[in-house]
Parts: structure tokens; sequence; C-alpha cells
């Protein structure tokens, strides 16, 4: 096979599963999956190693996704291994870190052998326990549990574990309808690839994939030999639920890999903000990979140089039955951790602390007492700011290190009588610096008339912003009250009773470099589109008072910058 | 249509196309576009086509027009100065996006800046919810004052977008009402008639770039209209739309947003021409210029449509990088793959192409000026597709050397000489250029098998066959006139106007009466707009529903007989979705609710008739002038190619692959596995050889 051939067929599989992917966003019913693209599909060889994964999705798949399928060869037996299977789990340690990630594996049979696999995962809306929240004290109350098992036995359906599915969630056509979304996206993979082998006239993927992991690794390892090999350290205290936690890192780059040790960090905690080590891993890889090795391709080659390790029971190793259904919310603070450490060691490359974690939420809507109605499961994914960088702002209302988007408000409403009264940018809320951190944003959520909700908190950055780089300031905290001015917390399951709505304003990013040095027409646009308010471009930024007049009354003759 | 002077006018990023149709002559003309008044070549290339023809401009009878003005008007942000009225909480949703970054691994990505910056746009306290019920009333007295309040501002135009105002646009009635008593001769544009659909993002976006476009595309067309009834010309004018379609000049500067991709839109009614002159069902049109390609199926000889595409993409090509605009298109897939789209290697040792251009100026290594970094046609060069001699009619010589010189360097560390460093490059584009067609046709649930393309643009015919190599597509046609293509299309493209709304509406709770009722008022609705070009010709009505399960987010658009969308039943549709769904995804989900949440009518006159073609008369063989080398990279090897003049070839020729068929705009290369015939209509015809 010439390595023009080769080339083509990595583009191919490229494509496979993208195609894959993209397969599972149009048949899903979860908006997480349909609208916000919380997913990650990939193609593997026989043995288990990931070839190649598709770019939508998220990060936080990454890892966990090349390891799980290894998981499921186990767990099933290669032997059990037949034509029309697929496999399901939702397991948090040997899936995707909770029992919201749902994982489905399907064996690829070319001419009768068994030549590979196609994996996906997607995060449903529902899977039974409390609900998706923070407040489990065990996975056992985090919903139902479903082992590495047969799906689909030799093409017929495993009834009985769709009829436990169903008895067990409160959004069954929804789950059931995921399950057979993700079946059917690997089986449009897998189509794909048997068309590529036979046009390459292939009956393995042996030489393709030594191809693709072959130079993967190589590139992986210049970029690593590249850099410095030295030692840093990094920490971050974030919120916790009812304690703080500190996050802290060793980051050593050796020749060969680069290895983050998280001893140090805290302890397991009581409610479910737990990480199991596959998605500790997911985060730190993709912090290490954004900065060093942007453009390589995800497969089980380019990852393997990352290591990473954590003391057992730490909060971001936690083990079985630990609470892990929020995993995301101390997950997604592990690049910035991962970034104050790399910053020590490769200056002006990372940016400064952002929101972090995504600022989602989910209502449980009913009919309030004496009231008909509906019940509903309304799942929102939303952003904060993200950190300013060395040499541009930070963007405003952008999930980083999350892949995922938004859904929009106007399909949100259509899932049950939630009323979404505002959502839009936080002015002042992005730290001021010589570049600025990422505006977070405003929202306000209510339930239509006769109905109460439950609103299940996730956030993170009450009591610790977003901290500024280089003398950069920080991005300012979240806050959550009642509109009667009832106080909420940040994490946990809160009752809203009828007619009330819940104010929310997110974090925003933290700012790089010092605000006296920022250039006056950026503060100048700033102010004009009213980013930052007249008094920070006062007081913070350093602008005369005349000039904000002066910018004002341009705004109001309609001037654009 | 009684016309028989009829001219197409397109109006690209580099020529303006003016192709004048007399009976079944035609006389075309590539002039330079203009810029500062795009008018200018208008009238210039019209002038030329008319001396050409020998007739004056008062005797052509009809225009068609197209033009890339509202795309390049939206990429280069040149709109008028414009507001954006909202829903109190709401106003940064053009902004905030989805929330998202498009490339997941940039640390310093850079998200495109929103049309209208934040102090351009307003919101006003009112509410309606998701069944369209006002939960805030709009107070009168909040819009007098906000209009008091950005009097002072100057703006041209404005845009108006509501929450749910898909579902009722009260309130956005209410304010331009408002708005034309405090701000007249202000234009203005409202959500629910510009793009009826939900999700507030695609609608805002698609509302706030027709009010940024329209002043200048109002004026446009009335200096256009003036200028050439100045010249003689004052017959009427039509305006080709992004659905494949042709409306008045009044929709058009009413809803100039539907102009956006008017330009390959006509590529694309002209290969369902050329698909109905052949009487194919199932054809791939395939255009290939200097920066892009662009992939369309074709059914049934008609175009496929979709409801929402993506403008200006910021970050190479990437899907999420430009911006959304929501209204009825022909569905095409566009890739940054070109005769100069550059090649380098990058980390992982793989030879990538593209998006990155090297444009005309300095253009491939071998155009000589200076272009250092190996373009595609650097590769098609080395590969013995172009004769250096020959190429665009002799008037640019191409140096080989210098593409052999960026190719052996592109192949150094890949232990590859010049030649096999192009085959690399040509097979990566042609990988791309196939991925993308393989991806779009699975996502319409179509199988490439049996299919036929049909190939147009400078650069299409030089890697067409070896795309349908690639596909397992056995037939090839190359038509005439293929470089002047979209213009030709408009003179082929019928009336017509699609008008849609968002309505769920569950199976279970069907209501016959309420879909007869919105099928036929949409009807009316489209119908207006058709009317509004010609009293006369008989109108079809053609419609869409969009169905998924309840809970899904991605809809399948479901085609309606006029039976059936005048007897509705709920039966029909369950039946109808359910075959789709199951040959898109492979099987149907047992125990949902199926819900329509779209729905769309197209109004249209008939699509002008194909010319028959006539009997190929008895395969002789076409007269062979030399041989070059040619490399084929289905085999791996250089073959010898016979060359052969596309006009020295007449109706029956036949041309035996490897060979290469040139003519002044560019090659048809016709590979080992392929043999080629002229048909009457001056069509390669080129098709797999028997074995």
């Amino acid at each position: 096979m010439s390595n023009v051939a080769y080339q083509v067929m990595w583009n191919r599989l490229i494509s496979i599963v993208e195609e894959q992917a993209q397969a599972l966003v149009r048949t899903a019913f979860s908006t997480s999956v349909r609208e916000a693209g919380d997913l990650s599909a990939g193609v593997y060889n026989a043995e288990g190693l990931m070839l190649a994964q598709a770019v939508t999705g998220t990060p936080g798949h990454v890892n966990a996704m090349a390891d799980a399928v290894a998981h499921f060869i186990r767990r099933i037996g290669r032997e059990n291994i037949n034509e029309g299977d697929v496999y399901i789990t939702n397991d948090p340690w040997e899936g995707t870190g909770h029992l919201h990630d749902v994982t489905v594996v399907s064996p690829s049979f070319h001419k009768g052998n068994h030549v590979g696999f196609f994996a996906c995962t997607a995060h449903v809306v529902d899977i039974g326990g409390r609900g998706f929240g923070a407040d489990a004290a065990s996975v056992y109350e985090e919903g139902l549990y479903i082992p590495i098992m047969k799906f689909v036995d030799r093409g017929t359906v495993d009834e009985t574990l769709i009829r436990i599915v169903r008895g067990n969630v409160r959004e069954p056509d929804q789950l059931v309808g995921d399950m057979y979304a993700l079946a059917t996206c690997n089986e449009i993979g897998h189509r794909r690839l048997v068309e590529m082998m036979d046009e390459f006239a292939l009956s393995d993927l042996e030489g393709i994939g030594d191809f693709i992991l072959e130079n993967s690794r190589r590139a992986t390892l210049e970029r690593i030999a590249a850099l410095p090999r030295e030692t840093a350290t990094g920490a971050m205290r974030i919120d916790g639920f009812a304690t703080p936690i500190d996050l802290k890192v060793k980051l050593t780059i050796e020749v060969d890999r680069m290895h983050c040790d998280f001893a140090g960090t805290s302890g397991l905690d009581k409610k479910g903000i737990n990480v199991p080590l596959v998605y500790t891993k997911a985060y730190a890889c993709y912090a290490l990979k954004c900065a060093i090795a942007p453009e390589i391709p995800n497969n089980a080659a380019s990852l393997a140089p990352f290591e990473v390790s954590a003391p057992v029971d730490s909060i971001v190793n936690a083990v079985h039955p630990a609470p892990v259904a929020l995993r995301h919310v101390i997950g997604h603070m592990i690049p910035d951790t991962v970034y104050d450490a790399l910053d020590k060691i490769l200056p002006a490359t990372v940016p400064a602390e952002g929101a972090g974690c995504l600022c989602n939420f989910q209502v449980s809507l009913r009919p309030a007492p004496g009231k008909s109605g509906q019940r509903s499961e309304v799942l929102t994914f939303n952003s904060g700011g993200a950190g300013a960088r060395p040499t541009v702002d930070g963007l405003n209302a952008t999930a980083f290190p999350s892949g995922v988007m938004t859904m929009p408000i106007e399909a949100t409403e259509h899932t049950g009588p939630v009323i979404i009264w505002r959502k839009e940018l936080r002015p002042d809320s992005g730290g001021a610096g010589e570049h600025r951190g990422g505006l977070g944003q405003y929202m306000e959520v209510g339930a239509t008339e006769g109905h109460e909700f439950d609103f299940s908190a996730m956030f993170d950055r009450v009591d610790h912003p977003a901290r500024g780089r280089q003398g950069g300031q920080d991005g300012a905290p979240t806050t959550i009250v009642r509109d009667d001015g009832t106080m909420m917390q940040g994490k946990g399951k809160q009752h809203v009773p009828e007619g009330r709505r819940v104010m929310l304003a997110f974090p925003g990013g933290a700012g790089y470099g010092d605000a006296a040095s920022r250039d006056p027409e950026m503060v100048k646009r700033d102010l004009a589109r009213g980013y930052i308010s007249a008094e920070a471009a006062r007081n913070t930024y350093g602008l005369s008072a005349e000039t904000v007049d002066a910018v004002l009354a341009a705004v109001a003759k309609g001037k654009t910058e | 249509m009684q016309n028989h002077i009829r001219m197409g006018v397109d109006i690209g990023g580099t020529f303006t196309d003016v192709v004048l149709e007399i009976d079944k002559n035609q006389y075309s003309a590539k002039v330079l576009t203009t810029y500062a008044a795009p008018e200018d070549a208008i009238i210039d290339g019209m002038h030329q086509v008319c001396a050409k023809a020998g007739i004056a401009p008062v005797q052509i009878q009809q225009i068609i027009h197209g033009t890339t003005l509202a795309t390049n008007a939206l990429i280069e942000r040149r709109g008028a100065k414009t507001a954006l009225i909202t829903t109190e909480g709401f106003r940064d949703v053009i902004e905030m996006r989805t929330e998202s970054r498009f490339e997941q691994y940039d640390l310093n990505l850079q998200l495109p800046e929103p049309l209208l910056p934040r102090q351009h746009r307003f919101t006003l306290k009112e509410r309606v919810d998701a069944q369209g019920n006002v939960l805030v009333a709009l107070d009168r007295a909040d819009v007098a004052a906000l209009a008091d309040q950005i009097v002072s501002y100057g703006f041209e135009s404005i845009a108006i977008g509501l929450i749910h105002a898909y579902l009722n646009d009260g309130h956005e009635q209410m304010i331009r009402d408002a708005l034309a008593e405090k701000l007249p001769g202000v234009m203005i544009s409202l959500s629910s008639e510009v793009s009826p659909q939900m999700r507030e993002y695609e609608r805002f976006n698609t509302t706030v770039a027709n009010a940024y476009i329209k002043p200048l595309m109002k004026s446009y067309l009335g200096r256009l209209e003036g200028r050439l009834a100045d010249e003689g010309a004052a017959c009427p004018i039509f305006l080709m739309h992004s659905g494949g379609g042709i409306i008045s000049l009044e929709s058009a500067a009413d809803f100039p947003v539907r102009l956006v991709e008017s330009g390959p839109a006509g590529g694309a009614v002209f290969a369902a021409n050329i698909a109905a002159r052949y009487g194919l069902n199932k054809v791939l049109s395939f255009d290939m210029g200097g920066t892009t390609a662009k992939i369309c199926l074709i059914k049934n000889q008609t175009p496929k449509t979709a409801r929402v595409f993506e403008v200006a993409r910021t970050y190479r090509f990437k899907k999420g990088s430009g911006m959304p605009i929501s209204i009825p298109v022909i569905d095409m897939v566009e890739i940054g793959a070109g005769g100069g789209s550059l090649a380098h290697v990058d980390a992982m040792r793989q030879i990538r192409v593209g998006p990155e251009s090297a444009g005309s100026e300095p253009g491939p290594a071998c155009y000589g000026r200076g272009g250092e970094r190996p373009a595609v046609t650097d590769a098609d060069l080395t590969l013995g597709k172009l004769d250096p001699d020959n190429f665009a009619g002799g008037s640019i010589k191409l140096d080989s050397e210098a593409s052999s010189k960026v190719l052996t360097t592109l192949g150094a560390p890949l232990d590859m000489d010049a030649q096999t460093a192009a085959f690399g490059l040509a097979e990566v584009v042609d990988e791309n250029m196939a991925n993308a067609a393989r991806v779009h046709a699975v996502e319409n649930g179509e199988d490439l098998a049996g299919y036929t393309m049909i190939a147009f643009g400078g650069a299409a015919p030089l890697h067409a066959a070896r795309l349908c190599e690639k596909l397992g597509i056995d037939r090839l046609l190359v038509p005439t006139g293929a470089g002047v293509g979209s213009a030709i299309g408009f003179l082929r493209a019928p009336f017509s106007f699609e008008a849609t709304r968002s309505v769920y509406m569950k199976l279970s709770d069907f209501e016959p009466q309420t879909v007869q009722d919105l099928l036929s008022e949409l009807e009316t609705e489209a119908t207006g707009f058709v009317r509004t070009c010609d009293t006369q010709a008989p109108i079809r009505a053609e419609y869409k529903v969009y169905m998924r399960y309840t809970g899904q987010g991605w809809e399948i658009p479901i085609s309606l007989t006029a039976a059936q969308a005048a007897q509705p039943d709920a039966a029909t549709f369950q039946a109808l979705f359910e075959a789709d769904y199951a040959t898109l995804f492979g099987r149907t989900v047992a125990g949902m609710d199926i819900e329509i949440t779209v729905w769309a009518v197209n109004a249209t006159t008939e699509a002008a008739k194909a010319e028959m073609l006539g009997e190929t008369p008895a395969e002789k063989a076409g007269a062979i002038e030399g041989k070059r080398a040619l490399f084929d990279p289905a085999a791996g090897v250089a073959v010898d190619a016979s060359l052969v003049l596309r006009n020295n070839l007449t109706s029956g020729d036949t041309v035996v692959g490897p060979a290469l068929i040139t003519e002044d705009e560019t090659t048809i290369v016709v590979p080992s596995s392929r043999s080629a015939i002229a048909r009457p209509d001056g069509t390669i015809d080129i098709t797999e050889k028997r074995t």
C-alpha cells in the first residue's frame, strides 16, 4: 500500500467518524446531544486502540472514550463478540465519568472477520435517581447503572434491558430514543468503513492503523522533545459543595512524555462533584494538547505521551461508589490548574483563568399544589467568560474548556413549562487587564403560570472567581438569588415556588497584564459597547471623565467605533 | 413564456458574466466586476453581447440577474447603519452565538464580530411564550420613547426580532407601525417575515443581515433599472434567489438576504437543465474554480434545497465560523478546494491542501508571478494534465520548472519526488472533495452509485473523472458554456417563491382542517410573490413539511403531493416520514410520537423546458493531435495520453482514455478507465469503459 493511499485513507477515517457524530446529532432526543453537542464518536482497530475521533463533540470524552473500548473487550470477552452486536454502558469509571453519559460500542465485521469497533458517547438529560445534580451521597442515588453488557445480540435488541431502562427514568422515550440513536450512529460509521475497505481491498485495519499511530506518535513526541525539561507546580482553590477544594498539580516535562501528578489535591467530597480519573485525564490532556500540539488529531498514539496520576480517593480520582454526577464542575477546572503550572515553564502561552466549568442548571417542573399542568425536566448549558490570552481579550460567554453549545431558548421553552426571561452579557464582569477577560452572562429563569420547580444548581466561582495572570485582575464571581431576595446556593437542588424567578449572574474570565497598559482605544470601544461601565472606564482603566463623556455622547449620536 | 430575447447576468467576485440568448443562440461576455458601480460592468457586457448578436438593447425582452453583491456586503461588512430591536433580556443573542468555539484546540481563537455592535441593539419590554400567547404585552408608549431615543442615531435600516415571533407576529407589527410614524424613510425588516422559523440566533441574524444589506441592494437595484433603461433596455428585470428560482425586483429589494448565494444557485439550475436534457434523475453537480468547489445533489432534475446555511466563514471554511442565514436555499457543500489551493506537509507528515489559496496573484508557482508554494494547478501541470504552452488559450505560459521545484520541496520530508508529491497533492484534494460529496449524499440518504456527475467551472474537468472513480460514479458530462454556467442557469430558472412557517403539531393531535388552512395560506402568500413576476403562467405549488420524532432536534423534509396537501391525514404523514427516516438512519424508532415543525409551500412556474437532445450520429474516432505523458492516479503510473482538441470534435466523435481533451478555458481529463463521446449539444459524455 503506498504512502499516498494511506494518506487518503486517514483522511477518510476522519471523515467517517465526523459523519458518525453528525448522525448522532440528527437522531438524538436529548437537547444536550442534539442542540449542545455533548457527545463524541470514534473508530478503533480490533485491538481496541482509537484510530480517529470526530472533532464534533467535547474534550471531556477524549481519553475516556479512548480507554472505554478496552473495558468493553475485557468485560464482554473476545469470544462473545459477534456480528450484529451492540454493547452499552454508563459506568462512570469504564465510560466517561458519570451515569448520565451513555457509551455504546459496536464491533465492525468485514467479510466475516472482526476488524474494529465504533464507539460513541452522549450525555442524556435524565438517568433516574435523584436527577442530574450534586445532591447524592453515593453513585447508587445518582440513577440507573447499566454495566457493560449487550444492548443488541446478533441483531436482536435486549427488550428486558429496554423495559428496565423505561421503568427507571423520568423521560423514558428520550433515553430509549438516544440509545437507538447511539447504535445508529455506529452503524453509519461501520457502513462507511466497509465501503472504504472494499475500495482499497483491505482485509483488516492493521496497515492503516500502524500508519496513523506511528505518524501521530512521532509528531507528538517531536513537540514534547522541543520543550524545556522542567517541573513546575500549579494550584487553584475553588468553591466545592460545602467546603473549598484545592486542586494541585505537579507538571513534569520529560523527553518523551508530559506527566501531571495531582498529589496534594483535596480528598473526596460528600456530594456528587467527585471526578473519576478518566475524566481528570481527559481535561489535563486536553489542556496540554491545546498548548503544545493543537493540530495533531486525537488517537491512541497522540494521547499516550500525556500521563496523569492522582492519589486514590482524592477528588480527582474518585472510585466506586463515590457520587460523581457533576464531575464536570471540578473537571472543567483542571485545565486552568494545569496552566498555572505550564505558565511557569512556557510563559506567554496560556490564558488567564476563565469561568472554567459550564454554568449548567436543570429545572424539574411540576404543577403547583392544586393546579394542573405538565411535569418536565429541562437541562440548559450556559457559559461564563473565558480568560484573557497573552495577546487578545478573553471570549465573552463562551465555553472553555468544554466544547458544548448552548441551546436556543426558544427550543428550551418548547421542552417544558419553563420561561427564560433573560440571557445576555454581563457588563463589568470580565477581569480588567491589558487584555480583558471575557464577559459572563445574566440569566433569569421562571416557570409558566401554575407551575413550581426545583432548581438544580451546578455553579462554581461563587467564592473563588477566576484569577488574573501577569497583573491582570480577577473576573467577577457567580451570583445566584431569587427575585424576592432569598439567597440561593451555588450547588444543589433548591425549591422555587410558583411565581418566583431565579436571578443568575455567571462569572467573567480573568484579565491578562496590567489594566493601565490597555490600549485606550480598546477601553473606549468597550465603553461604547457597554462591556464596561463609565465607572470602570474611569476608575479601573484611568480614562478621563471628559473622554468618557465624549464616548457616551458619540454613542448617542449613533457613531460607530 | 413568449420571450425569445433574454439576457442573464451574473456578478461574481472577479468577473461579471453576461449571456444573451436569442432563441437557441447564445452570445456571452466576461467583464471584470466593477465594485464601485457594479452596473457599469453589466452595461459594458450588455453592449458586447448585443454587438455580437447584432441587436439593440431595446430588443431585449427580459433580464435575469444574480449577484454576489449581497454576499460580499456581508463578508466585507459594507452594509448600512442598522439597528436591532429585540425583546428585553435578549440584547446579545447575535453576539453570544452558540457560546461555543468552532475550533476547540486553538487557544487564541477569535470569534467573528456580530453584524451590529452592541450599542446599536435595543430592547423593549414584551414577551410571547412558546405557544404564541402574550405573556407581557407591548406598550406603545415604550416604542415611541425608543423611537425618540434613536432618532439622533441616524439609522438607515432597522431589524425587529422578538422571541417566539415566528408564532405570533403581533408585537413586531406594532413596533413597525409605531416606527413608521416616528422614523419615516427608515427601512424595516421583521423576523416574522424574513425568516419565520424557531431558534432565535438564526432568525435574528437572518433578519439583521436582511436589514443590513437592504439599503445597499435597494439602491443598487434602483440604479441598475435606471441605467439599463437609459441604455435602451427598459424590459422587466428579475432576480435569481438562493433557492434557485427568480423573483421580482421589488421582492428582491424587500428581502435582499434571499439573494445571498444566487450565483452558485444559478450553477445548480444550469446543471439541472442539462440533467433534464439528458433525462437524468440522479445528478451530482460539481463546480470547481480557483478557490472553492461546490457540490450539489440534483434529484429528478431539481436541486436539493435546505432551510439554513452559513455565509462569511472566517476560519478555514470551518463550520460554525460564519453566520447562519435561515432562508430557502439550494443545498450546496462548499469546500476550500480550487486550482489555487495551496498545499503543505503537517506535523504528521500528511499533505494538506487548502483552504488557503494563492488566488490569481501571485497564483500557483507555475504562473511565474512569484508564487512559492505548491498549488493544485502545479500538481495538475506536473502530472501532465495541463499543457504548459496552451493554458488559458495560450495567454499564460506555465513554468513547469517552477512547479517541479516547489513540489520537490513539498515531497522532501516524505521522501517523495516531484511527481509523487504531485500525485499525493492531487489525491488529497480529490479525496477532500470526494469526502464532501459522500457525506452530503449520506446526509440526504442517497447512494451515489447510479448518479451522473455534471462538471463545470475552470478546474472541474481536470478533477471530475478522478472524483467519479473515487465515488463509483459511472458517467460524467462536461457541457459547453461551462465558464458562464451560472448566467445560463438564470435563463433556465422558473419564477418561484417559498413561504415557510414554524407551527408545531404532533401527529397524535393532528387537525386536518388546520393543516389544510395553513398550507393554503402559505400557498396564497407564495403565489402572490410569483404573480408579481408573471400574471399569466400556470403556477404549481410544491408542499413540504419538516418532521421529526417528538423530542428530536433535526427535521426531515417530507414532500407532499397536491392531493396529500388538500386531504391531509395523519396516517399518510406518518408513513411518508417513517419511510424516509428508515432510508436515512437504517431504522425507525418504535412507539414515538411524530411532530411537524415547519411547513413550506414553494410556488413555481414550470422550469424552462430542456431542449431535447438530438440523435448522436454513428460513432467515429475523434482526431488525435498527439500524445503526452499523463499520470494516472488509479493505476499509480504515468500513461501515454491522446491529445484531442475539443473544438475539432463533432457529434459522435469518440475519444478513448487515457486522453486529454483541451479547449481554451480548460482541459478535460479522460483517465484510462473511461472513454468519451461528443454529443450533438457539444457536451463531452464520459463513461466507464465496458470490459
